[in-house]
């Protein structure tokens, strides 16, 4: 059987992106966001797990508000990151694993979500940032992919706790699939932050380490934040903590943490990386 | 929607999302190069093919953005704008908040200690 053996959360600024290209990691600005992942790759490469499930927002490369679904999820064999128009440089295609998708998303319906299914999917800075700072420089991705977009663009949005029980389905959907495969959970986008607006600029630290500290073992604390309250607290932008919720839903089992990082700013955000482990998956290898 | 007591925010609802289509949707094809190109060539001609509002194509003229996002722009898909420029999300937070490029990524920078 499919186990999860971990999780991965980390903010997905598109200037981290632009600063791998620009091979900025070791200057002081970006050195105390970079260095918060000697960790996470030592861990990776440990681990050595063959599927990442990402929950992520697109930031307009394939959704727009033409048709914005609330989740979506991916079912291609490969899935294409696209000029955003911002001079990111393009990063190359992610492996997919349709089965493995497919198995998902009928969970999901079976267990009453209603989610977008898509065999053709660009994947943005929000995926392809994080995958190259688990594996930068990587000459092949050394794992597959499983998109999971949450819409954190367009209010209504989700709210936390219907986030989590994404999340929490998703768990299940992968811990039932046949195959014997070490699995990752991602969490993308966040803490705060805020782009647009007279407020443009706002950070709040105490929230986030509250956040930081409270989804860890008592995640259910942060389910009682309505959308309002999160674009508050955590900034316009800073709601896409919702991806972080539905990430820790997934966990069903025991989670300890085994690394944080957490430094403001990078651009206009308070950067996070948090590596939790998934202690069902370390009992078991121990029976 | 500006019914909540966040200062110096508005939460993009279904509102915006109907006020803002035409500019946000010129912005969305930006992702193209050729598009970005085509712009530049003519930049009135281009918001027009788009059927942006009077009040839109001003606020693009004037490189506005909290007016932009006043006619109902969503950042996500301004910020590819603002890239045709050259500008980051530091150059327009510092343009909305009315500061320098360098004092707003210094209050960036004090949010942290």
């Amino acid at each position: 059987m499919a186990e999860i053996i971990g999780a991965i959360a980390t903010s997905h600024v598109p200037a981290i992106g632009k600063a791998i290209a620009d091979k900025r990691q070791d200057e002081p600005y970006w050195k105390p966001f970079f260095a918060g992942f000697d960790y996470v790759r030592q861990w990776l490469g440990r681990e050595r797990p063959d599927v990442i499930v990402f929950f992520y927002n697109d930031h307009g490369l394939n959704f727009f508000l033409d048709k914005m679904p609330t989740f979506a999820v991916g079912a291609a064999a490969e899935y294409k990151n696209e000029d955003e128009g911002w001079g990111l440089p393009v990063t190359r295609s992610f492996p997919g694993d349709p089965e493995f998708s497919w198995h998902v998303i009928e969970s999901l319906v079976a267990d009453e979500f209603d989610i977008v299914t898509c065999q053709e999917m660009l994947v943005d800075h929000a995926v392809a940032i994080p995958m190259s700072l688990y594996w930068p420089g990587a000459a092949q991705w050394p794992v597959k992919i499983i998109p999971v977009s949450i819409n954190t663009v367009q209010h209504p949005l989700p709210s936390a706790a219907r986030c989590f029980k994404l999340g929490r389905s998703v768990g299940r959907a992968i811990e039932s699939y046949g195959k014997d495969l070490k699995v990752v959970v991602s969490g993308t986008g966040g803490l705060s932050h805020q782009l647009d607006g007279a407020r443009a600029g706002f950070i709040n630290k105490e929230f986030d380490l509250l956040c930081l500290e409270k989804i860890v073992n008592e995640p259910e604390a942060l389910l009682r934040y309505s959308n309002e309250e999160l674009v508050k607290l955590a900034g316009t932008q800073g709601v896409e903590f919702l991806n972080w919720l539905a990430m820790r839903g997934a966990l069903t089992g025991q989670v300890s943490q085994l690394h944080r990082n957490y430094h403001i700013p990078i651009s206009n955000t308070a950067a996070a990386t948090l590596v939790l482990d998934h202690r069902k998956h370390v009992q078991r290898k121990a029976a | 929607m500006q019914h909540h007591d966040i200062p110096g925010t508005t939460i993009f609802g279904s509102e915006e999302a109907r006020k803002g289509f035409a500019l946000n949707r010129m912005c969305f094809s930006f992702n193209s190069a050729s598009n970005r190109a085509a712009f530049l060539k003519d930049e009135d001609a281009y918001c027009a093919k788009y059927g942006l509002t009077p009040e839109q194509c001003e606020a693009v003229r004037e490189r506005n953005v909290l007016r932009m996002i006043a006619a109902g722009g969503n950042v996500y898909y301004l910020a590819k704008l603002a890239g045709i420029f050259g500008l980051n999300v530091q150059d327009i937070g510092a343009q909305q908040t009315g500061m320098s490029v360098d004092a707003f990524k210094a209050k960036l920078v004090a949010a942290g200690r």
